[in-house]
């Protein structure tokens, strides 16, 4: 607990960077240094900001890719509980599917976009689809292992007190394991958000941050991909936040 | 308390081999064992390091398939590991993430009994080996021996007609070792089950035996059995069990130096 509070607390040397960012970015725009069109002015941003948050488009788009990566994360997250779980008991399950699984996680994912795009259209199931597969592998790969490394000493417990497949899986595989299945759980969610971002940008249909972003560059508005940006740098420091406090609770 | 009756068994060990594959090589762990058990008795294994005491152990609570040769328990042939052997692994091997309680309850999660007599039974066992009061500690708020008690309770819940002790008080330090010698005899009178215990504790044999088994080293063999004529309660100091202490001194000390 007093980790957790450490963690958590915020330290003001932390501003140190953003701040003299900040001062450089305001300096570099008032004397002229760089083309305005490039780096836009920190008080024309400021402007477009209070705009944007005034606005309603902003917030849709934020709320969009937040349901978005909670669908995927959720579809993705449960596949890769069940095929963890399974290729982590069963070494049959393990011989067959494993060599699999390892081939298709080495494929970088947005190459699988192409395909996505082909079988499910340009739309909102693509989108969730590829989201559900960056937190697939995560959270399979993770589980798998956690399962395979339970303990024999353990295992024999359950053998000498009779205990049938599923109450070997209930009462010892899935609690031992239950470490590693959060890791691949928070690495899932981590993944999970860098596939929304991507998703939307490569297949820009709907609303969503990385669609705003998107449009924003087709518009050349630099001012509104700095805000996007900076409210991604938020979002994943809040998303770091809770997956960290999370490992420190244990 | 309510005393339970079981049904003790005996354990028969006919000509058994092992051998283990290390890197490649064979190694012989046991070669021809022959051993009979008496329902109610209480048996000790002794022997120097990697003589296969534990193997036999392990054979008899069905964890390990012998190369050659047969066991039976209560006159049926042993197939694979069952309640009929409850086991207490020299790591206590308590479930971290369990309490006590839920841990000697595992050993009755294939027994077909009404919660209430399930609470029942643990309480019992609870009691039985002196961790009233600590029914709902976590593993690792608990001290080596009384880690070790919470197992013994584990591998008695299911009420086995034997008890398999590979070394439970190898770990502890010899105050609590002697305090746990007294609690297993008193458990051993109690259930009413036969205990086969691993040891390399010559004191400890002695002091806690009907019989004590002497193993030879690579490959193990059966190098003698010693009975323990001593009525109980043994005093720790009676002369007649430095006698047999020295005697079984001698025999293992002459093993080493073959």
């Amino acid at each position: 607990m007093t980790q957790n509070v450490l963690r958590t607390r915020v330290d003001h040397r932390a501003f140190v960077v953003p701040v003299v960012l900040l001062v450089l970015w305001a300096i570099a725009s008032s004397l002229r240094l760089v083309d305005p069109h490039l780096l836009v002015p920190p008080a024309t941003v400021a402007a477009t900001l209070v705009q944007m948050l005034g606005g309603a488009d902003y917030w849709s788009a934020v709320g969009s890719s937040l349901a978005r990566v909670c669908g995927g994360f959720v579809l993705g997250g449960a596949a890769g509980l069940v095929v963890g779980v399974v290729l982590g008991v069963s070494r049959i399950a393990e011989r067959i599917g494993a060599p699999t699984l390892h081939g298709a996680r080495s494929v970088a994912l947005f190459a699988w976009i192409p395909l996505l795009t082909a079988w499910f259209g340009d739309g909102e199931v693509a989108k969730v689809a590829l989201i559900a597969l960056a937190a697939f592998f995560p959270v399979a790969l993770n589980t798998e292992r956690g399962c395979r490394q339970v303990s024999n000493a353990l295992l024999e417990v359950g053998r000498v007190l009779e205990f049938d497949r599923w109450t070997t899986v209930r009462r010892i595989i899935l609690p031992a394991a239950s470490r590693s299945i959060v890791t691949g759980l928070q690495l899932g969610l981590t993944t999970a958000w860098i596939g929304t971002i991507g998703a939307e940008y490569l297949v820009d249909q709907g609303t969503g941050i990385g669609i705003a972003l998107s449009s924003a560059r087709i518009d050349n508005r630099m001012d509104i991909i700095l805000i996007y940006m900076l409210t991604l740098a938020l979002m994943g420091l809040a998303l770091n936040l809770i997956v960290r406090r999370n490992v420190v609770d244990d | 308390m309510i005393e339970r009756v079981a049904e003790r068994a005996s354990v028969e060990i006919r000509d058994v081999w092992k051998s283990f594959a290390v890197d490649g090589a064979e190694v012989r762990a046991l070669e021809g064992i022959s051993l009979t058990v008496a329902p109610g008795e209480f048996v000790s294994i002794i022997g120097p390091s990697g003589c296969g005491k534990s193997t036999l152990l392990r054979l008899v609570a069905g964890l390990e398939v012998p190369d050659r040769g047969e066991l039976w328990v209560d006159s049926s042939p042993v197939t694979g590991p069952s309640l009929r052997c409850g086991i207490a692994f020299q790591d206590h091997r308590l479930f971290p993430w369990l309490t006590v309680a839920a841990n000697i309850g595992l050993g009755l999660l294939k027994t077909p009994r009404s919660q209430a007599e399930k609470r029942n039974a643990i309480q019992r066992l609870v009691d039985l080996v002196g961790l009233t009061g600590f029914e709902n500690a976590y593993p690792r708020q608990l001290s080596g021996g009384m880690a070790q008690r919470a197992s013994i309770a584990r591998s008695l819940a299911a009420e086995p007609q034997i008890l398999l002790l590979d070394e439970p008080l190898g770990a502890l330090d010899a105050l609590t070792r002697a305090r746990m010698q007294a609690e297993l005899l008193r458990i051993w009178e109690r259930e009413r089950v036969t205990v086969a215990m691993v040891t390399h504790d010559v004191t400890e044999a002695v002091l806690l035996s009907d019989r004590i088994v002497v193993m030879g080293r690579r490959p193990g063999r059966v190098r003698e059995v010693l009975t323990v004529d001593v009525p109980r309660p043994r005093p720790r100091n009676a002369f007649s069990l430095a006698t047999l202490s020295a005697q079984l001194a001698e025999l293992l000390e002459g093993d080493l130096d073959n």
